[in-house]
């Protein structure tokens, strides 16, 4: 009987003791003590701030006096329509897709590699192989590759070594994408974006690889096909879902940067450039929000397709 | 189920292995340019290759005032920001794995979405917040822009640690007499506490590092990434910055390479046979 007695014990003695046994019968209260710090951080602070800059997009600026009238008008909106300001988004986003689709071709290989070849040692060799550029300075990688771009840099020196400074002048001669070097050209701008997002593209492309099954593979092969048939009909669509997430990646990252074709690019502007423009020197916030507000649409569009072809489990 | 892998395709086509390998190369070669860059004598322009080699600049950097104040003001505004990270972040994991409730997809979507939309949103949607509520820029402001993008990364350290440790532990810890507290430091935290630390780490590089949320909200003040933007912007000390660039890479090394090593055996988890 005393067994029974003891299974049951008294209530806990002190403050500390009463204030848990008190918090474990309300596991409500206590989710609610647990939650409110983080949720009144990231709500008010985070998803306010953010719903500020969103409404002020509904305003508009005064042209005369340069104030912002604080009136609901779809006026700033029609502006981003404008033959200049649609030039900025048309230019962001197709250096996005192509910066996407290049870092797809060279991310290939390597997910690959690491996730069908390589065991223990050279396992864990890649995961830091990728992972150490993607943790490393953002800025330092920009500035490693204004050293490289650079008219005295090493890529020239290379080509000159090479007796190639003639191909890079026919490069560079192409309109629209050359210019007067490269660190100035949109190559330039495309090759740091392409640098800087990889990692990105790697990781999610190897967990998607990693989770093709092998027999599926050897019973392709089984049945006939080439490296190339088994790549195209059973792999890619397999792993589809993980290049899908890593392209969610390296596209958002691309259409919100500003400060790599601030350093390495001709002086078009791209989206986060403009945005960065309206919103300091030029005081026009309504119009920087706006901007703002097309990548967070082209992303959730984005995402609404990825998570249709189920990338969001392949994160 | 990974023997079965291993069985036939033991060896990779060549072109594979080169195509990987020349991969790889692009990703690490530009960061090794760096430390060359950090040696050489040339001062008025980014020759190659340099003229000669020299370790005077090491000293120069470290004597420059501006470099030393910025250092700092990035090692506190880190340091602040991972610890309210690591308090946030581990109420949030602690809620959304221990219990089922109604908008709990909701919470992990709002901890993601600091990172999840590009920074430049975060900075200015901060920085008309601020201007409104007429908050002078500090060294809170930028703290409380840290914290909020690096709250996601404690949180996906933790989180994935809360779901395998057993809830049974807090169970026997509560039922042999333990109250909520000593629960808490004797059995909770040696089991997460890996967890935390890696999460940490990689929240203090990432704060370490970050440069476009902090250009909206430092208003004058100039972190280490702002000092490095401002002389990327107009190069007025390459050697200096030269230095900077590979101090910076040789620090957040570091932290990413113990946080690798701590959480990689991080499935031998206590209760876990359950």
């Amino acid at each position: 009987m005393s067994a029974a007695a003891e299974a049951i014990r008294p209530p806990r003695d002190g403050t500390l003791g009463r204030l848990s046994d008190f918090l474990w019968r309300r596991p409500g209260l206590f989710l609610l003590l647990m939650l409110t710090p983080p949720l009144l951080w990231l709500g008010i602070i985070y998803v306010g701030s953010l719903f500020a800059l969103l409404l002020q997009s509904f305003f508009s600026i005064d042209e005369f006096s340069g104030l912002i009238r604080h009136e609901f008008t779809l006026k700033t909106y029609a502006e981003l329509l404008r033959p200049s300001n649609f030039d900025i988004i048309v230019r962001t986003v197709s250096m996005a897709a192509v910066v996407t689709l290049a870092a797809g071709v060279i991310a290939l290989p390597i997910a690959y590699y690491a996730a069908r070849y390589a065991r223990g040692r050279w396992k864990a060799a890649f995961y830091l192989a990728v992972m150490l550029p993607l943790w490393s300075s953002y800025l330092v990688k920009v500035y490693a590759w204004k050293l490289i771009l650079a008219k005295e840099g090493i890529l020239n020196w290379l080509f000159a070594k090479l007796h190639l400074t003639w191909a890079l002048e026919a490069l560079l001669a192409i309109p629209v994408i050359g210019g007067n070097s490269l660190s100035v050209s949109y190559i330039g701008t495309f090759l740091v974006f392409v640098y800087v997002w990889l990692p990105f593209m790697i990781l999610p492309m190897q967990a998607a690889l990693e989770r093709v099954p092998g027999n599926l593979i050897e019973a392709s092969a089984d049945l006939g096909a080439g490296t190339g048939q088994t790549f195209r009909h059973v792999v890619f669509p397999l792993a589809l879902p993980g290049i899908i997430a890593g392209s969610i990646f390296t596209f958002s990252l691309t259409l919100g940067d500003y400060i790599i074709p601030q350093i390495v690019g001709s002086s078009r502007l791209f989206i986060g450039q403009a945005v960065y423009a309206h919103q300091g020197t030029a005081g026009n916030i309504p119009l920087a929000a706006a901007f703002t507000v097309v990548p967070i649409v082209i992303m959730g569009f984005y995402l609404w397709v990825a998570k249709r072809q189920g990338a969001f489990d392949a994160l | 189920m990974r023997s079965d892998r291993t069985g036939r395709s033991g060896r990779s086509p060549l072109m594979l292995k080169l195509a990987a390998g020349a991969g790889l190369l692009f990703l690490h070669l530009p960061i090794l340019i760096i430390f060359v860059y950090a040696f050489t004598t040339e001062e008025k322009s980014y020759q190659w290759p340099p003229p000669d080699l020299t370790v005077k600049w090491f000293a120069i950097a470290w004597e420059r005032p501006d470099v030393r104040d910025a250092l700092w003001l990035s090692v506190r505004t880190a340091a602040t920001a991972t610890a309210v990270a690591l308090v946030l972040g581990t109420l949030c994991a602690a809620a959304v794995s221990r219990t089922r409730f109604f908008g709990r997809e909701a919470i992990s979507l709002l901890v993601i979405l600091p990172i999840a939309l590009p920074g430049i949103i975060t900075g200015i949607a901060l920085r008309s917040a601020f201007s409104l509520a007429e908050i002078p820029f500090s060294f809170w402001t930028i703290v409380l822009g840290h914290a909020t993008f690096c709250v996601v990364i404690v949180y996906n350290n933790a989180v994935a640690r809360f779901r395998r440790t057993s809830g049974s532990l807090i169970e026997a810890s509560m039922d042999l007499g333990a109250n909520g507290f000593q629960t808490f430091a004797h059995v909770i935290l040696p089991n997460i506490g890996t967890a935390l630390l890696a999460g940490g780490m990689l929240a203090f590089a990432l704060s370490f590092d970050e440069v476009i949320v902090t250009t909206f909200t430092a208003g004058q003040q100039a972190t280490l990434p702002i000092w490095m933007l401002e002389e990327l912007v107009r190069p007025r000390q390459r050697p200096v910055t030269n230095v900077v660039a590979m101090l910076v890479v040789a620090v957040t090394f570091l932290p990413i390479l113990a946080a690798y090593y701590l959480t990689r055996d991080g499935d031998q988890v206590q209760g876990q046979g359950k």
